[in-house]
């Protein structure tokens, strides 16, 4: 009797879960994120609010149709990145999709845009491999990647002074692209590169890797990690005196990481970002609202989310219909002019090309209000900062 | 009674995975439940049958996927061969393990396979054919004896269907079968049958074997149906899922890992939507409740339950 | 510059300081665990979790109620063993009848509570904890520069081990504690109150998983999953010296931090599973591990 009851149970709660049908008409727009794990401070949340806001901005309706959100935590699992994606497609009704975090869901999650063909916006990985080898007609690379990131540090600290530079690597394919891109333009600019260390991801104690770098005498310590390592090394970095001897270059920083460190473990770190919120009074605006739900400043990525799902409504609505290949062909034609970027546009393969900003940390005494992090640098223009096509991508063939 | 009970109950759940695209119910999720189920009742041959906790499963279910993705990108193999090869991969990285493993009992054992696991892990994250982090990506269905198609969810569905039921009917034949009868003899009592003069090491070693090569032919499943092998499939906590799958729903019974499968790849998928962060507390404290209040798992409760009538 | 095998001496000796300091940390917490499973035979994989939640008090501690390093050395185990107490009094007293693995799967469970819990409350990214006044600085050794604040580490470590050492094997006390684990229900008859012993050991053994949290606070981020990467390398350390073994588990911890640390100037890729090959090699030859007892 009981097993019959099970049974029929589990059967009706599996029909049941599904969840949420498409109602009918609407235009649905998908976040798969990194809603609680490693990734969720920078993105997360945080991004699911910034693309509530840009489509109340958008007027919350397009061609006639409602905009929905549908938003599912990936967990950092290709598996369910993909399979989500996948389900939405099949049984949502889904048009387009934000999110990723992870160049390895990034790149699952790309391919079911290909297959199932709905606009795919990677934001949060930074994997330069998603606009070469694993590119698609319908993934766009927003916000950042690592080649930008690179080159932009990498060229400030050089015309600085910086010549020699030692990396600590994070034994991960984003670490070793990180390092590359960055030793690239070393040599370019007629630096050197003195040597490398490869470090275990996760890996708690950097001490010995940072004594390494000590040894080498380079006069740039390259930091070609993220996240918890990124904050790990720094600290370490700080305490045992060699940040005096060497300056410290981030290679992948979000605004987040020096919440987390504070100013005085982080000052004087330079580092590229895709965006500020004090750049001036509209992201000023932008992150005005955003604080006040979220009690905290929007990193570029969460600003990114607000851009391209404006960018995708517009898009939509220009071409009058939400098919996915009329749609990627208006917004490979548009200039995105929006609090994100002003000139930005979508390139062959599909990057999101805009400018750059090179910062340094401010020192605690020249921090003026909470979250005044950054001081500017440099401006680098977006076809210097993402390089030159590399001809990897089958949809951009070099000239 | 009981008999023509528990045999109702299997009609009853072939009728309904059958008529599942019928019904509407997500093919790919299903499949992937399936996967996962196979997965369940493989770790179990070994726990809930032979009485040895395995801390590093994950080892041959990830490394399978991987052995299989590799064959049919790289090297452009056929699905069937892939998958093949794929499990015998994960059986001869069963024997290896067990070999070592074996040669302790109970805690020890279990940390032998997760330091295992992890020197797993780490050759999945160096060598060059893996992708390391992304992993590898665009896996390819293919073709079933380069004639039927898989690509469309519901053809997969079925292979992977038929493919879960032949391993569920295989288990149930070695637990009854002499070998099967050993293996509980060694379980419950393990110097009465050396005493006995059992070779138990010999024993125990051919249902490790068993245990991660089946182990592996999930893995190379779910490889092909989801299109990709990550390092999550290796991750030492997907070890540890597939023990809170098997706990869920009854070690030493048959269905009970489908059972636990089920309700924890139902939860991980549609939970976190709405609880967020949450479910890894959530899924803390079912383990919790479970040793404490549930120890013999959903089915193992309800069998209990009936024969208390 | 001399050099042994390629490699300068002073970058041997640098190597060898940084892996006693990491070692230090292994050896305290791999502590914690001998001393629950030795004397409960409980396999404590929550311990990762409580050192996290040692960390974490101290954190709190400072920025609620200006409570500073030196008197959270103190207050922050004490909570945290008190926690432990609680726990072990509700959830795991229930199962010392049972077969061992099913602690190892409560307290498996358990350490995902408090994870996710201090997950959700704190963050993903983590916060920084100041080093202390006193401590700040470093020394300039000669073959390199050492921050007080590990020379630091070492030293409290080092005694707090050796101090735990000594109570369980040369004590009064620690007798008590090690004729419980022989024969509790004989024990409970000359009079002692033995489940009381055994919430006093699951706390104590938290407690000092807790105080490494405190001390390695300043050090590295504060984050909900510090503790999980390292339980597990931790386990391969007690597995190394032999479960049952206070001194093996010290030994084996800083030995361990010292080859971990000469791992990263050689093959620095392999550093994380260094210990797990380790595990397996003494598995093999040495099943009941450097010191063990069975």
């Amino acid at each position: 009797m009981n097993l019959k009851l099970f049974a029929i149970g589990l059967a009706v709660a599996l029909a049941a879960s599904p969840a949420a049908r498409a109602a009918g008409n609407d235009v649905v727009i998908g976040d798969i994120d990194d809603l609680s794990g490693v990734y969720a401070d920078n993105l997360g949340p945080g991004g699911v609010e910034a693309v509530k806001m840009a489509i109340a901005d958008f007027g919350g309706t397009v061609l006639g149709r409602k905009v929905t959100t549908l938003v599912a935590d990936h967990q950092n699992k290709p598996d369910i990145g993909a399979s989500k994606f996948r389900e939405w497609a099949d049984q949502n009704g889904l048009s387009m999709v934000l999110g990723g975090s992870n160049t390895g869901v990034s790149i699952a999650m790309s391919k079911v845009a290909a297959a199932k063909k709905v606009v795919f916006f990677a934001i949060g990985a930074g994997g330069a491999s998603l606009t070469n080898e694993d590119c698609t007609p319908y993934s766009i690379h927003y916000a950042y990647d690592t080649t930008a990131l690179a080159n932009g540090t990498a060229s400030a600290i050089i015309k600085g002074g910086g010549k020699s530079w030692f990396y600590l690597t994070a034994d991960y394919a984003f670490g070793t692209q990180l390092q590359n891109a960055a030793a690239k333009v070393v040599e370019t600019n007629g630096g050197k590169n003195v040597g490398a260390v490869r470090v275990p991801l996760g890996a708690s104690d950097f001490s010995s890797f940072l004594l390494q770098a000590q040894g080498s005498g380079a006069q740039v310590l390259g930091l070609a990690n993220a996240g918890t390592d990124f904050t790990n090394s720094l600290k370490a970095a700080n305490e045992f005196g060699i940040t005096k001897t060497m300056k410290p270059a981030g290679l992948l920083v979000f605004i987040t990481n020096i919440h987390a460190l504070g100013l005085a473990t982080s000052q004087g770190l330079y580092l590229t970002t895709g965006w500020y919120w004090d750049t001036n009074d509209d992201t000023r605006a932008f992150s005005r609202r955003y604080f006040e739900i979220m009690k905290k400043q929007p990193s570029m990525v969460q600003a990114a989310y607000y851009s391209a799902t404006l960018t995708y409504l517009k898009a939509v609505k220009a071409a009058g219909t939400t098919d996915a290949d009329k749609v990627m062909a208006e917004i490979r034609k548009a200039r995105i002019n929006d609090m994100f970027a002003k000139g930005g546009y979508v390139r062959a393969d599909g990057v999101m090309i805009h400018d750059m900003y090179v910062m340094q940390v401010k020192s605690p005494q020249e921090s003026k209000y909470p979250w005044d992090y950054y001081k500017l640098v440099k401006v680098m223009p977006g076809e210097e900062a993402f390089g030159p096509i590399t001809g990897l991508c089958p949809l951009a063939p070099k000239k | 009674m009981y008999v023509s009970l528990t045999r109702a109950f299997y009609v009853l759940a072939c009728a309904f995975a059958l008529a599942v695209p019928l019904l509407g119910i997500y093919p790919v999720f299903m499949m992937k439940l399936l996967c996962f189920a196979m997965f369940a009742c493989a770790f179990n041959l070994l726990l809930g049958f032979s009485g040895m906790l395995s801390f590093g499963h994950a080892a041959f279910f990830g490394s399978a996927g991987y052995v299989t993705g590799w064959l049919v990108t790289a090297h452009g193999w056929g699905t069937l061969p892939a998958i093949a090869v794929g499990t015998a991969a994960s059986a001869l990285l069963g024997l290896a393990v067990g070999a070592l493993a074996i040669r302790r009992r109970g805690i020890y054992f279990a940390m032998i396979t997760m330091a295992l696991a992890q020197l797993v892990y780490f050759v999945c994250l160096e060598a060059p054919f893996t992708g390391g982090e992304n992993g590898l990506q665009g896996l390819p269905r293919g073709a079933l004896l380069g004639v039927l198609l898989l690509k469309s969810d519901v053809g997969m569905y079925y292979f992977v269907l038929a493919a879960f039921v032949a391993v569920f009917v295989f288990i149930r034949r070695v637990v009854h079968s002499p070998f099967g009868q050993v293996l509980k003899a060694i379980r419950e009592n393990e110097p009465r049958a050396i005493s006995l003069g059992y070779e138990i090491n010999r024993y125990k070693l051919v249902a490790f074997v068993l245990s991660a090569a089946l182990a592996g032919l999930a893995g190379s499943l779910k490889a092909l149906v989801l299109g990709f092998a990550t390092l999550s499939d290796v991750l030492q906590s997907n070890s540890g899922e597939v023990i809170l799958m098997t706990l869920v729903g009854g070690t030493g019974t048959f269905f009970g890992p489908v059972a636990g499968a089920a309700v924890v790849v139902t939860l991980q998928e549609y939970l976190s939507d709405v609880v967020g962060g949450w479910v890894t507390v959530i899924i803390g404290a079912v383990f919790v409740a479970c040793v404490l209040l549930f120890r013999r798992g959903i089915v193992g409760e309800l069998a209990a339950l009936r024969q208390r009538r | 510059m001399t050099q042994v095998f390629g490699i300068p001496v002073a970058v041997i000796l640098g190597q060898l300081m940084l892996g006693l300091v990491n070692g230090s940390f292994y050896a305290m917490l791999s502590l914690g665990l001998a001393v629950i499973f030795g004397l409960m035979r409980v396999v404590n994989f929550a311990h990762g979790a409580f050192y996290a939640l040692g960390a974490f008090a101290a954190l709190l501690a400072l920025q609620k109620l200006g409570i500073g390093y030196w008197p959270a050395l103190v207050l922050a185990p004490l909570a945290v063993g008190v926690l432990g107490v609680v726990a072990e009094r509700l959830f795991l007293r229930h199962l010392y009848r049972l077969d061992p693995l099913y602690g190892l799967l409560l307290t498996f469970g358990i350490a995902l509570v408090i994870e996710g819990t201090l997950h959700q409350v704190f963050g993903s990214s983590g916060e920084s904890y100041p080093v202390p006044e006193a401590l700040q600085g470093v020394l300039n050794l000669g073959f390199m520069i050492l921050p007080i604040y590990r020379a630091w580490v070492i030293v409290a470590s080092v005694v707090v081990c050796f101090s735990t050492w000594f109570v369980i094997e040369r004590t009064r006390l620690g007798a008590t504690l090690r004729a419980a684990t022989e024969n509790a229900p004989l024990l409970q008859a000359f009079g002692v109150n033995v489940p009381l012993l055994m919430a006093a050991t699951y706390g104590g053994g938290v407690a000092l998983a807790a105080l490494a949290g405190v001390l390695s606070a300043p050090v590295i981020l504060v984050t909900s999953d510090m503790g999980s990467s390292l339980v597990v390398v931790v386990f391969a350390v007690v597995v190394i010296g032999g479960m049952g073994s206070i001194l093996g588990s010290i030994v084996s911890g800083l030995a361990l931090g010292v080859i971990e640390g000469f791992t990263k100037v050689i093959y620095p890729e392999a550093s994380n599973i260094v210990v797990f090959v380790i595990m397996a090699l003494v598995l093999i030859l040495r099943p009941a591990g450097l010191f063990g007892r069975e």
